[in-house]
């Protein structure tokens, strides 16, 4: 068993705040993404579960035991590091064996389990090469391979793919998803590319200026997310930010975001809009996705409306397009075959089931 | 590829000029000769200060004292039968195995400090533990001297009050050979200390810390990773010291002479001794040779040992 969890915990360097106090629990086995821009406290925090920084203040404790003043060896925890930390003098086997070692396993034991490990990320036939030998995928299987022979209470990914190639990025998440699936142990990871941890997390932490936005599923992170920060940060292209009104008229609630243009709320939102009817600072929220080229037959909260295209980006399966709305650069997903031509007006369609209000004031989500 | 478009080129503005001129043209466009050329000045201040004292040094040892007669290899035998010549075998192997072995210890543990001290006060420290390197060792000695005097010295002064007898140090084998040694450490440990303050910066923290999430103690860190991944520098580092150390002129000359009894004299000095105050030079010639096969053989050994790892790591 060992869950990790976190209490108001805070990370001072000389009068700088990099963690504000923060509270998370990790359950048994899960696998937990922190996901947030650079400098936003996600790998200090690791490395404060870790122990390789100490804490200003709050307390961590693994697997129920409290343990801000114990050294990292003694925490039993594993770590892959990103630029993979391989001591470059042992070959593959050495490296694996290092931590049983220090910790007087049996031989035959070590070798069992290094076998073992090596078998899961198919690299037995590299156990005699030195680091230097290996590419980059290698390495960081191997980096793996040394965190998972210890069998620890908890693993933890410090960025490991971002030293990778593309290509072998997405292959090397979808390992480190299998690895998971089969030895089960409690994961921290910290990316700051939010596809990755959208993909591989059981739930995402989206951190930012050393505070948790949000914490949630990848799901509920996409489809409610709390505050603007977070719709902001998760999805791509980015959630777009329309200044808008509120207004009532007729007895019917619409968001006016230009003179000539305002889409009606969905029925089942108008109550919870209708506080914030003519208030300012307030934006729409409308992901890409939910702006695509008009159809035949109208679905409910869908809106028609007709915009000059700026930029049009052809991506294959679909077709970017780019233009202005209430003064800020809007895009949108359409079909490839829609017919989008730059400088050419082209009628859009949002779908404002999946709308969001936000107050720009407070980066909340109403 | 741009060396062999120059060749082509070369070769097609030969055929226009006579033969004679376009070979010469063509050996002065090789890579090699340019190589040589260049290296040149170097070739001529090794061949002016070292090949032709080596080559006159192994001249003169096969003379006789009066340097009139050519006695081959009777010199060598002459010290082979010498009890004092096997003396300044051993008092140079001790004085330079023992005096490397504690710079090294000294200077890894030095360096380790320094390289715990924050950044901000680093400069400082690592300044003020050069200055025994930096001052002329003769200089310094000179200062040894005296904390070494027998009636007037600090040292003695010190073991007097604190209710010890007084000690000779440079009048007695043991603590000659001590002293001497001593004031070597003083003078050749910040070296140590700084090169492998170098290599310590340059071992990836991150090594440190893999290691300390295995379960190293601080102690299994320095073994498993500081050790290994210094171990050229450290290599490197003692069998340079181990000539500079073997050939040591100044802390023995300036502390002791080579007294009592001849018991601290290393090869230098007692080269200087026979070759220069006895007046026998081609013997002391002779002396001086000895240091070569010596100090080639640990330098085989070493530098054998560092291509090999040099090639894996």
């Amino acid at each position: 068993m060992a869950q990790v969890t976190l209490r108001k915990v805070v990370k001072k360097y000389d009068e700088v705040l990099a963690v504000r106090g923060i509270d998370l629990d990790i359950t048994d086995k899960e696998f937990i993404v922190l996901v947030g821009p650079s400098g936003c406290g996600k790998s200090t925090t690791l490395r404060m579960i870790a122990g390789l920084e100490e804490i200003s203040g709050g307390d961590i404790a693994i697997g129920g035991d409290i343990v801000n003043d114990v050294p990292p060896k003694d925490r039993d925890i594993a770590m892959v590091f990103q630029n993979y930390a391989l001591y470059p003098h042992m070959n593959v086997y050495e490296n694996m064996s290092f931590g049983l070692k220090l910790k007087r396993t049996p031989r035959n034991e070590i070798e069992r389990r290094v076998k073992q490990a090596a078998q899961i990320l198919d690299i037995t036939e590299l156990l005699d090469r030195k680091p230097k030998q290996l590419s980059g995928g290698q390495r960081q299987r191997v980096a793996m391979g040394r965190a998972i022979v210890r069998d620890p209470k908890v693993f933890l990914f410090d960025e490991p793919l971002s030293n990778l190639d593309a290509k072998l990025r997405v292959q090397m998440r979808t390992e480190i998803k299998k690895v998971h699936q089969k030895v089960r142990t409690t994961t921290v990871y910290v990316t700051h590319d939010q596809v990755e941890a959208m993909t591989l997390a059981d739930r995402v932490v989206v951190m930012n200026a050393g505070l948790i936005e949000q914490v949630g599923s990848p799901n509920d992170l996409y489809h409610s997310p709390a505050t603007k920060f977070v719709a902001g940060f998760i999805g791509s292209p980015a959630m777009n930010f329309i200044p808008c009104q509120v207004e009532q008229a007729a007895g019917a609630l619409r968001v006016r975001v230009n003179d000539t243009l305002a889409f009606p709320v969905p029925a089942d939102r108008t109550a919870r809009y209708t506080p914030h009817a003519g208030k300012p600072n307030v934006v729409l929220g409308l992901r890409p996705e939910h702006i695509a080229e008009t159809r035949p037959h109208i679905e409910p909260n869908q809106h028609d409306f007709s915009q000059v295209i700026e930029v049009v980006e052809p991506m294959g399966m679909e077709t970017l397009v780019y233009f202005t709305l209430a003064g800020i650069e809007v895009c949108g997903r359409v079909n490839p075959n829609a017919g989008a031509t730059a400088d050419k007006a082209m009628t859009l369609r949002a779908d404002l089931s999946n709308m969001h209000l936000i107050d720009d004031s407070t980066g909340k989500v109403l | 590829m741009a060396d062999v478009a120059a060749r082509g080129a070369v070769r097609g503005s030969g055929a226009l000029t006579s033969d004679g001129r376009s070979s010469l043209h063509k050996l002065m466009q090789r890579k090699s000769t340019i190589a040589f050329l260049m290296a040149l000045p170097l070739i001529t201040l090794i061949a002016v200060l070292v090949a032709y004292p080596a080559g006159y040094a192994v001249y003169l040892a096969m003379l006789n004292k009066g340097m009139n007669r050519f006695v081959g290899l009777g010199n060598f035998g002459f010290l082979f039968g010498r009890d004092t010549f096997w003396m300044v075998v051993y008092q140079s192997c001790l004085f330079a195995i023992t005096a490397v072995i504690f710079k090294a210890i000294i200077g890894f543990v030095v360096a380790h400090f320094v390289h715990n001290i924050p950044s901000k006060g680093q400069r400082k420290w690592r300044g003020m533990l050069l200055v025994p390197w930096v001052i002329p060792p003769a200089m310094s000695t000179l200062a040894w001297l005296w904390l070494f005097d027998p009636s007037y010295s600090a040292f003695n002064w010190i073991l007097e009050h604190i209710g010890m007898d007084r000690v000779a140090w440079l009048g007695e084998t043991g603590w000659a050979r001590f002293s001497v040694i001593l004031v070597n450490v003083w003078i050749g440990s910040p070296f140590f200390m700084i090169m492998y303050l170098a290599a310590l910066k340059s071992v990836p923290e991150q090594l440190y810390e893999a290691a300390s999430i295995d379960g190293a103690t601080w102690w299994q860190r320095i073994w498993y990773v500081t050790l290994p991944m210094m171990r050229n520098i450290i290599a490197i580092t003692a069998l340079f010291s181990l000539i500079v150390t073997f050939a040591n002129f100044d802390i023995v000359r300036v502390l002791t002479k080579g007294d009592p009894l001849n018991t601290t004299h290393v090869f230098a000095t007692w080269a200087f001794r026979v070759g220069i105050e006895s007046g026998d030079i081609p013997l002391g010639a002779a002396v001086s040779l000895f240091m070569v096969p010596i100090l080639a053989v640990a330098a085989t050994f070493i530098l054998r040992d560092i291509t090999k790892r040099g090639s894996e790591v």
